[in-house]
């Protein structure tokens, strides 16, 4: 077996030593019925060039990949990731190691951390970011249990509806168990698809614990955080914005300059490949008064015994191998090379970069939007939008398929999650779509209206 | 000379002359600043579409009230400094691929090249989650034999792919647990964890709404069926434990620990993290479990990634099944898509359908390994931790005097004999170019040394390893105060890490 490099004559040895006559004495005290059982009934190993042939035909099985026109969104998004990207996560010091326990040999790992923190306390304007959670999802369940921890005494949770399934879904898991939350759903405007103001109002009292808001939301309308978070605030609660494409942070007036309290979202966007829906990254920020209550690892700067700068995990104390069962979190590990792809990326899109990327989203889906307008196609909502928007059609299942026919995904039906927006149509737009793409979106969805 | 006046005197030709340090910011002594430090207004990295222009056009159609003018303080640097950066940040790391790397329970095995190059295929990589299952069916194949490898190799009926790790699937087995309670009308409060167990089992029982019992190993190291009697009442839900235990040994009762759980209700939850010792040796289903999840960063090379990403896929016998996270896949008509239709599921524990990428790794792995691959892969990882076991038992004693598996647990006589605690051996490790062994853990073996070899170390690695201890028991006793300064060889000294705790700076500021 080509990973093992035990020749014979090492494993006699070793035997020897170890007073074996064979390998299996060495799990004799392994009781004999379990021994007996044990054997896996798999195929025997193969050569590199045979699992790399078998793998290869499975991928090329995935035409929805490669061989469509693609407006697919809501929460995942096609970006461009720069070669750059790749080489810097393809080394193997920094792939092949583990958690920094050992800052000496890991400054590479802390730092390129404590650079990620710094980038996403920049993009949502708040005081302190983690070192990355699993995803957008388990992000926002997390901020919800810190809420907690802020404000114990409180135990309503206001989810918008307007937030992605996955993530509703995914809350109500989290939550499910500790039996003290009360979950309520935000109702959204039908007309606007924002959260229903007068809704949030008739929540807003000393049961309150936080409101959950998507930051783009989940038909892409910009909601109007300000205002949600005054709402918020005038009842004692805590706002936690959830944004799943953080492209729209370059742009849009940051999380943290309008009040809100914890900022969670996916990282995905920001160099990582789609790779159906995983891995990517959670983020989550917060204000320093609350650093005590995140959970997930922290990396800190401090000094070597020379006094040289260096980095390390810090407030360890929060964690599940140091509280045991009063941690903040059972969360072990972060996405540490998915952080350092972000980390990567957003050094390189840079400071106009990066906002430039995010205005050419806007310009993109702006104007098809515009020209689905003009060919016939309505938009669902009044709300201003980022890179994303529901259109509303009469026949969506015969649009969706003629589009496929024509090797178009022409986007995500709402039908299943939102059974009042049967028609509609959740359509994405990124600067991987050119003009022609879009002008052959707005010519099959005019003849499927 | 003694040692660490030479490797202090060599060391005073790279330090920075006597003013230099007092300046602020501090010098890292690494030599890479922060990238915000490297940056200068008007860089940039990518040439991007839009341009000025498009940025001034998407604030029209958004309106100034909506809008942030800038980023303050993002970087700007051109792409060879960006590449510079990160690649000269990657020379202060060590890696598996790179150094020997013991870690106990992290199962640091060597992480196949070949594994990520199928994850980068386009047909994998670009694959939207949201593509229509039938535009799909080659990613829904590859999870449905995933899901049955791991069913073959675990010996358990069912498996959810959509743990993003180890933590979330230990989630995910104890809702289950109380799904499945609360569908027969009561719901126990209660689940036992030995005092060896990793930090996760009682963070995870908290979240899932549990108390936690504690039982206590017995004198031998491993976990007694007559304890666990002692515990079990009519409130216990399951006991939550590790197979081999933290201390690499085999639980030996675990079967008829199984049954006095069965008998009373409960249900033997298996942490799956030292798999990697019982891969065709001994099934966690065989052995009585009815939930376990793996690690497949760690049994099935996944790269650790500097601490994730990971997946930790949960395994469950047939009558937890309905129980199961979704998505849940299934085949109609010959054709797989996602099954809506589960209303005994404990639901999401996160977004789409699991780490992906880490899927199509792992499954590169046991394609590449086989049944018989596997089976081999355990026999020489116990082998490995034996040898290192054995020929280091003169001075670093084992802390049982069982037979280990895959893992072995050491100890020393140094701290009493001369101060030097086992964090300054590891220290000292890192001046060999080795990474130290997990240190401090289990908790209940004073100044334990975990050492985790794995398969993929050579007989010629190990030997290195072992003179390397051997020449640092020999330090520590000739000149402890060296052994105490490790380490010395590096570009960073020692790090301190109560004050970044005390005083903690957790971003870069401008001013």
């Amino acid at each position: 077996m080509r990973f093992i490099p035990h020749t014979e004559a090492d494993i006699e040895v070793m035997l020897k030593t170890v007073g074996a006559a064979q390998l299996d004495d060495l799990i004799a005290h392994v009781p004999q019925n379990l021994r007996d059982t044990a054997v896996i009934n798999l195929p025997d190993g193969r050569a590199e060039a045979e699992v790399a042939d078998e793998l290869t035909q499975l991928a090329a099985r995935n035409p929805g990949a490669t061989g469509f026109i693609s407006f697919l969104g809501g929460g995942y998004y096609r970006h461009y990731v720069p070669a750059a990207v790749r080489a810097i996560t393809a080394r193997a010091e920094f792939a092949t190691s583990y958690t920094p326990y050992q800052p000496e040999v890991s400054q590479g790992t802390t730092q390129a951390i404590f650079e990620f923190q710094t980038l996403i306390t920049q993009l949502t304007a708040l005081d302190v970011a983690n070192a990355s959670m699993y995803d957008g999802a388990s992000a926002a369940a997390e901020a919800i249990l810190m809420a907690h921890r802020v404000l114990p005494k409180r135990h309503v949770v206001a989810i918008s509806r307007a937030l992605w399934p996955d993530y509703r879904a995914t809350i109500r898991t989290y939550l499910s168990a500790l039996g003290t939350l009360e979950l309520v759903d935000l109702p959204f405007d039908l007309a606007t698809g924002e959260i229903d103001r007068a809704a949030l109002d008739g929540l807003a009292t000393g049961e309150l614990l936080c409101t959950v808001t998507g930051y783009p939301n989940a038909f892409g309308v910009i909601e109007p955080l300000a205002q949600i978070v005054e709402l918020t605030h005038r009842a004692g609660a805590l706002a936690i914005a959830v944004t799943a494409e953080p492209l729209a942070l370059a742009l849009l007036k940051p999380p943290g300059a309008l009040g809100v309290d914890i900022a969670v979202g996916e990282g995905q966007s920001f160099g990582m490949p789609l790779q159906f829906g995983g891995p990517g990254l959670g983020f989550l920020a917060g204000r320093s008064a609350q650093v005590r209550q995140m959970p997930g690892r922290l990396v800190g700067q401090t000094t070597d015994s020379e006094g040289h700068r260096a980095f390390c995990l810090t407030l360890a104390t929060r964690e599940q191998h140091i509280r045991r069962e009063r941690a903040t979190s059972n969360i072990c590990t972060n996405h540490s090379l998915c952080a350092l792809a972000a980390t990567a990326y957003l050094s390189l899109m840079g400071r106009q970069g990066l906002r430039e990327l995010a205005a050419r989203n806007v310009e993109l889906a702006h104007a098809t939007r515009a020209a689905l307008e003009a060919a016939g196609v309505r938009r669902r909502f009044t709300g201003q939008c980022f890179n994303e928007f529901v259109v509303a059609l009469d026949a969506p299942e015969a649009a969706l398929a003629a589009a496929e026919r024509q090797g178009i995904l022409a986007g995500i039906s709402l039908a299943n999650d939102y059974p009042e927006l049967g028609g509609n149509l959740l359509i994405s737009v990124t600067e991987m779509n050119t003009p022609v793409e879009i002008e052959r979106l707005c010519g099959v969805l005019a003849g499927g209206r | 000379m003694a040692t660490a006046d030479r490797l202090k005197a060599a060391r005073a030709d790279q330090k920075p002359a006597a003013g230099e340090t007092q300046s602020a910011p501090p010098i890292a002594a690494s030599g890479v600043a922060l990238i915000f430090e490297e940056s200068s207004p008007g860089r940039r990295g990518v040439d991007s579409g839009g341009g000025a222009d498009s940025a001034k056009h998407a604030l029209e159609l958004l309106g100034d009230d909506l809008c942030r003018t800038d980023i303050e303080g993002f970087p700007e640097l051109s792409e060879p400094q960006v590449l510079r950066h990160f690649l000269r940040l990657s020379q202060l790391n060590f890696g598996q691929a790179l150094q020997f790397y013991p870690l106990g329970s992290c199962t640091m095995k060597y992480n196949p090249v070949l594994n990520d190059e199928m994850a980068a295929l386009p047909g994998f990589a670009s694959l939207h989650p949201a593509t229509p299952p039938h535009l799909a069916p080659g990613a829904l194949e590859l999870i449905a034999r995933m899901e049955a490898a791991l069913a073959e190799i675990t010996g358990m009926d069912a498996v959810s792919l959509a743990p993003a790790a180890g933590a979330q699937g230990e989630l995910a087995g104890l809702l289950m647990i109380r799904a499945w309670e609360e569908k027969r009308g009561k719901v126990r409060r209660k689940v036992i964890i030995p005092d060896t167990a990793h930090g996760t089992n009682p963070a995870s029982c908290t979240l899932a709404g549990f108390e936690v019992v504690v039982a206590r190993s017995g004198p031998r190291g491993y976990l007694e069926a007559a304890e666990i009697r002692r515990l079990l009442s009519d409130d216990v839900a399951a006991l939550m434990v590790t197979n081999p235990n933290t201390l690499g040994m085999f639980e030996p009762e675990i079967q008829e620990i199984a049954a006095a759980l069965h008998e009373r209700g409960a249900m033997l939850y298996l942490d799956g993290a030292n798999m990697n010792a019982l891969l065709g040796v001994a099934k966690p289903g065989d052995m009585g479990a009815d939930i376990v999840h793996l690690n497949l960063h760690k049994t099935f090379s996944t790269p650790h990634g500097g601490g994730g990403p990971g997946a930790g896929p949960v395994a469950v016998k047939r009558h937890l099944e309905p129980f199961l996270p979704h998505p849940r896949i299934v085949k109609r008509a010959d054709q797989w898509e996602f099954d809506r239709d589960r209303p005994d599921s404990i639901g999401r524990l996160r977004s789409f359908h699991g780490n992906f990428g880490m899927l199509v790794r792992a499954y590169t792995y046991i394609l590449a390994m086989g049944g018989d691959g596997l089976a081999q892969a355990s026999r020489h990882a116990i082998l490995n931790a034996a040898y290192v076991r054995k020929r280091l038992e003169a001075h670093f004693p084992s802390a049982t005097r069982e037979p280990t598996m895959h893992e072995c647990v050491l100890t020393h006589d140094l701290d009493t004999r001369t101060g030097v605690s086992t964090l300054d051996l590891a220290k000292r490790l890192l001046d060999f170019g080795m990474h130290p062994p997990t240190i401090y853990f289990p908790l209940v073996v004073h100044g334990a040394l975990m050492i985790e070899p794995t398969e993929t170390e050579s007989l010629e690695t190990l030997e290195s390893f072992i003179e390397t201890m051997e020449r640092i028991y020999a330090e520590a006793l000739e000149d402890p105060a060296m052994v105490k300064a490790a380490p010395h060889s590096l570009k960073l000294r020692r790090i301190d890490e109560v004050t970044a705790a005390r005083r903690p700076v957790l971003r870069w500021n401008a001013r």
